[in-house]
C-alpha cells in the first residue's frame, strides 16, 4: 500500500510539472508576449520597444529557463540598466542585496495578476474559498439525491419507476450546464415569466449566501452530474440486486425493503463513490460555466478573466490548482475503492 | 398585421417543417418495414426509447441539411437585420414586409434584431457539419493509438497512458482558453496539431488494407495507390492554408481551405475527445486479447497488426458505436461551451453556442433569443443520448 501511494504521488508530481510546463509554454508564445507588453507599456508601441521592453522584464530567456525560475529552482533573473538592478525577486521594499536570489513557487512566491494588481495567492486563496462554497452545496444536493434516483431506479430492474427514472437521468446529462441555467433562469427568475422566486444573479451571494440567490446556481451544477452518478449507482445496484446473498435473504423472507436497505445498499454504493470522484473534473467545467452565467465571482469566475486578459501569473496559479484538485480526488478515489472493497488489494 | 397567438405561431412552425417531415416518415416508415432486414440499426426499431432518440437526431440532421444545402426551413437570412425587430416578442410581423418576404418574425427578434428561428435552424447546420466528422477523427486518432497499446503494452503502453491522462486531468475550459485564441492561429500551433491529427485516418486506413491485403501484392498496391492519392491529396490542402504558416501547395492544386476559427475549433474538439476514446479502445483490447479467436490468429501466423485491425475492432464494435453516439452529444455540447464563452467561431455565426452567449446579457427580460437555441441543444444531445441508450440495449441482447 505504501509503495502504492509513493507510486501515485510521483505521477502526480509529475503530471502536475508537465501540465503547468504545457501552461506557462502556451502563455509565453511570443504574440502573447507581446500583448503582455503592449498592455504593461502602451497599446501604441513599435516593434522596437516591444523587443526592448521584453528583455528589461526579462522576458527574453529561454523558456525553461523562465519556468525554471517561475518553479523556484533556478535564480531569478537580474537586469542592470542605468544604474538599477530589476529583477525578478526584487519588489517592492527589496532591494538587490536583501532580495533572496530564488523567488518561485517552491518558496511560495506565485507572482503577481496583471489585472487584479495583487499576489495571485491571496486572490487564488480567496476565489478558492468562493468556490468551495459553492462546491460545498452542489455536493450536498448532488450526491444524495443521485444516489437516492439510482437506488430507486435500481432495485427495480425494467419497472416503470426505473424506466422514468433512467430517462430523467438521461435528460439531464444531455442537459449542459449554460443550457440548463438558461433555461431555470428564464423560467425562474425572469420578469417575462413572472414567477421571480430567485434571483438571475448571485453576486449577493458571496457575502450573504441565501437560498433565493443561491439555489440557482447549485442547482445548475448538479443537475448535470447528477444523471451520471444516477446512472452508475443504477447499474451498480442492478447488478447487486441479482447477486446470490440476495437471492437468498429473498427466499429466507427478508421484506423488500430490508433487503435493499441493509443487504444490497452498502455493496451498491462502492461503484458510485470512484465515479463521484472522478467527477472532479467535469464540476469544474460546470464552475467556470456557472460562475460566468450567475456572475459569481469564484475560481470559475477569475479563470476565464485571467485568461482572456492573458494574465499569465494568475493562469498558472489557477491551472495548478484545478489540475492539483483533479489529481488529488483521483488518488482519494483510488484508496477509497481498496478501503471500501476489501477483495481488492494492492500488491 | 396582428402578431400571432402561441397557436398559430406553433402551426407555421409545423408548416416552415414540411420538408424534414416528409423526410423523417419517409425514413421511419422505410426502416419499419425493412426492419428484420437491417440488423442492429433495424433492431432499434423495437425499442421506443431508441426510436425517439433516433428521431429527434434526425429531425436536426434533416433540418440542417434542407437548410445547408437547399435553403429550405428559413424564413429570413440569419445574419442580417431588420429595422424595428429588436427583442420582439415571438409572432411579431416584421414591419414594412414586402412581397416574398417571410411575414413574421416566428420566435421573436434577437438584440441585433435577427430572426432567432433563422438563427436556431442555421446553427443546426454549423453544428451537423462539426460534431459528427470531429467525433470521427477524434476515434480514428484514439483507435490508432489505443490498438497497439492494449495489444502490446509495455512501455508504449504506459507512455501513451501517461499523454492521455496528461491531457484529460486539464479542465477543457482552460485548454479552451489556451489553444482557441486569436494569438494562437497567429504562431500556428493549430495547423501544427492538424498535421499531426488529421494524418492519423490516412495511417489507419493504409495500415487497414494493408494488413487486409498483404498477400495479394499486386492489388493491394493498386488500393494504396488509389486511397493514398486521394486522402493525401485532401490533407494536404486541408493542412495547407496561405493565410497560416502552413503554406506550401500551390493555390491551383489547394482544394479548399478551411478558414482559420473553424479549423482551431475543430483540432481543439478532437484534441480533447481523443484521449477519453484511447482509453476505451484500450480497456477493449486488453480485455479481447486474451480471447481464443486472437490465439488462433496468432498460431496461424497473422501479424499484430491484421489482428489487432480484423479480429480485435470488428468485435469492440457494439460498445464503440454506442459511445460515437454519446460523444457526438458530448462534442455538441463542447462546441456549445466554445460558442457561450465567445471563442473560436465568429461573433455573428448563428451556431447555438454564440446565440446563447449573446441572449443571456438581457435573459431576464427578453429571454427567448436564449431560450430557443437551448432547447434546440438540449433536444439534439437528448436524442443522441437516447439514441446510444436503445442502441446499448439492442446490442445487450444478441
Amino acid at each position: 500500500m505504501l509503495l502504492f501511494l509513493l507510486k501515485r504521488v510521483g505521477t502526480m508530481i509529475l503530471t502536475a510539472l508537465c501540465l503547468s510546463f504545457i501552461v506557462f509554454f502556451l502563455t509565453n508564445l511570443p504574440p502573447n508576449l507581446e500583448k503582455i507588453a503592449k498592455y504593461e507599456g502602451n497599446s501604441r508601441m513599435t516593434d522596437e520597444e516591444v523587443t526592448s521592453w521584453l528583455e528589461n522584464s526579462g522576458f527574453n530567456q529561454p523558456t525553461l529557463l523562465r519556468y525554471g525560475e517561475w518553479l523556484g529552482v533556478v535564480p531569478g533573473w537580474t537586469n542592470e540598466r542605468d544604474d538599477r538592478i530589476t529583477g525578478r525577486c526584487i519588489s517592492g521594499e527589496l532591494t538587490a542585496e536583501t532580495a533572496p536570489s530564488f523567488c518561485g513557487v517552491l518558496q511560495g512566491y506565485w507572482g503577481d495578476s496583471r489585472v487584479f494588481r495583487e499576489e495571485v495567492s491571496t486572490i487564488v486563496g480567496v476565489r478558492l474559498w468562493m468556490t468551495g462554497k459553492l462546491m460545498l452545496w452542489v455536493m450536498l444536493l448532488m450526491v444524495p439525491s443521485a444516489l437516492i434516483i439510482g437506488v430507486l431506479a435500481g432495485m427495480r430492474e425494467g419497472s416503470k419507476l426505473d424506466r422514468t427514472l433512467s430517462t430523467v437521468s438521461i435528460a439531464t446529462t444531455a442537459t449542459p450546464e449554460y443550457v440548463s441555467g438558461v433555461i431555470l433562469i428564464a423560467v425562474f427568475a425572469s420578469s417575462a415569466v413572472g414567477l421571480k422566486w430567485f434571483k438571475g444573479t448571485a453576486t449577493a451571494a458571496m457575502e450573504n449566501a441565501t437560498f433565493e440567490n443561491f439555489f440557482l446556481p447549485v442547482l445548475t451544477i448538479s443537475l448535470y452530474g447528477m444523471g451520471y452518478i444516477a446512472r452508475m449507482t443504477r447499474a451498480s445496484m442492478a447488478e447487486v440486486m441479482t447477486a446470490q446473498y440476495i437471492r437468498t435473504a429473498r427466499l429466507k423472507g427478508v421484506s423488500f425493503r430490508n433487503i435493499v436497505l441493509k443487504h444490497a445498499l452498502r455493496n451498491a454504493l462502492i461503484a458510485p463513490f470512484t465515479v463521484i470522484m472522478l467527477q472532479f473534473p467535469w464540476l469544474l467545467n460546470g464552475v467556470v460555466v456557472v460562475e460566468t452565467l450567475f456572475n459569481y465571482k469564484g475560481l470559475g469566475w477569475a479563470l476565464v478573466q485571467a485568461a482572456g486578459n492573458n494574465d499569465v501569473d494568475l493562469l498558472l496559479g489557477i491551472s495548478v490548482v484545478s489540475v492539483m484538485v483533479v489529481l488529488v480526488t483521483q488518488l482519494i478515489s483510488d484508496i477509497g475503492y481498496v478501503y471500501l472493497n476489501p477483495r481488492i488489494r494492492i500488491s | 398585421m396582428e402578431p400571432l397567438s402561441w397557436g398559430q405561431i406553433g402551426l407555421q412552425l409545423l408548416i416552415q417543417f414540411i420538408p424534414v417531415w416528409i423526410a423523417l416518415a419517409l425514413t421511419f416508415a422505410l426502416s419499419i418495414t425493412y426492419k428484420r432486414r437491417l440488423g442492429l440499426y433495424g433492431k432499434l426499431f423495437d425499442n421506443v426509447i431508441g426510436m425517439v432518440g433516433f428521431g429527434l437526431v434526425m429531425f436536426w440532421v434533416y433540418t440542417a441539411l434542407a437548410v445547408g444545402l437547399f435553403d429550405w426551413v428559413v424564413t429570413h437570412d440569419p445574419l442580417s437585420a431588420a429595422t424595428g425587430m429588436k427583442n420582439k416578442v415571438p409572432g411579431t410581423p416584421l414591419r414594412g414586409a414586402e412581397d416574398g418576404d417571410y411575414a413574421y418574425y416566428l420566435l421573436g427578434g434577437d438584440t441585433l434584431a435577427r430572426d432567432v428561428f433563422s438563427r436556431m435552424v442555421a446553427g443546426a447546420w454549423v453544428v451537423i457539419r462539426i460534431a459528427p466528422l470531429a467525433t470521427l477523427f477524434a476515434f480514428m486518432v484514439g483507435i490508432t493509438l489505443g490498438l497497439p497499446a492494449g495489444y502490446f503494452g509495455g512501455r508504449l503502453d504506459s507512455a501513451l497512458s501517461f499523454a492521455a491522462n496528461l491531457i484529460l486531468a486539464f479542465p477543457v475550459i482552460l485548454l479552451f482558453y489556451l489553444l482557441v485564441t486569436p494569438e494562437m492561429v497567429q504562431t500556428g500551433i493549430p495547423s501544427y496539431m492538424a498535421i499531426v491529427l488529421f494524418l492519423f485516418p490516412i495511417i489507419f486506413l493504409t495500415v487497414l488494407i494493408n494488413a487486409r491485403y498483404r498477400t495479394q501484392p499486386s492489388r493491394r498496391n493498386l488500393m494504396l495507390a488509389v486511397l493514398l492519392f486521394v486522402l493525401g491529396w485532401a490533407y494536404l490542402s486541408l493542412i495547407s492554408d496561405p493565410e497560416t504558416r502552413v503554406a506550401f501547395l500551390p493555390e491551383r492544386l489547394d482544394l479548399f481551405n478551411i478558414p482559420g476559427g473553424i479549423l482551431v475549433v475543430f483540432v481543439s474538439v478532437v484534441f480533447v475527445n481523443a484521449p477519453t476514446v484511447f482509453r476505451i479502445v484500450r480497456g477493449l483490447t486488453l480485455d479481447i486479447k486474451t480471447r481464443d479467436y486472437v490465439a488462433a490468429a496468432q498460431t496461424r501466423g497473422e501479424g499484430p497488426w491484421y489482428i489487432m485491425l480484423w479480429e480485435i475492432l470488428p468485435n469492440t464494435r457494439g460498445p464503440l458505436i454506442v459511445d460515437f453516439c454519446l460523444r457526438i452529444g458530448y462534442t455538441t455540447i463542447l462546441l456549445g461551451t466554445l460558442g457561450f464563452f465567445g471563442l473560436g467561431l465568429p461573433p455573428e455565426s448563428p451556431d447555438w453556442g454564440t446565440t446563447i452567449n449573446q441572449g443571456r446579457k438581457l435573459l431576464s427580460i427578453y429571454p427567448h433569443p436564449a431560450i430557443v437555441p437551448a432547447v434546440a441543444l438540449l433536444s439534439m444531445v437528448l436524442g443522441l443520448n437516447l439514441l446510444a441508450d436503445g442502441l446499448r440495449e439492442e446490442s445487450l441482447k444478441d
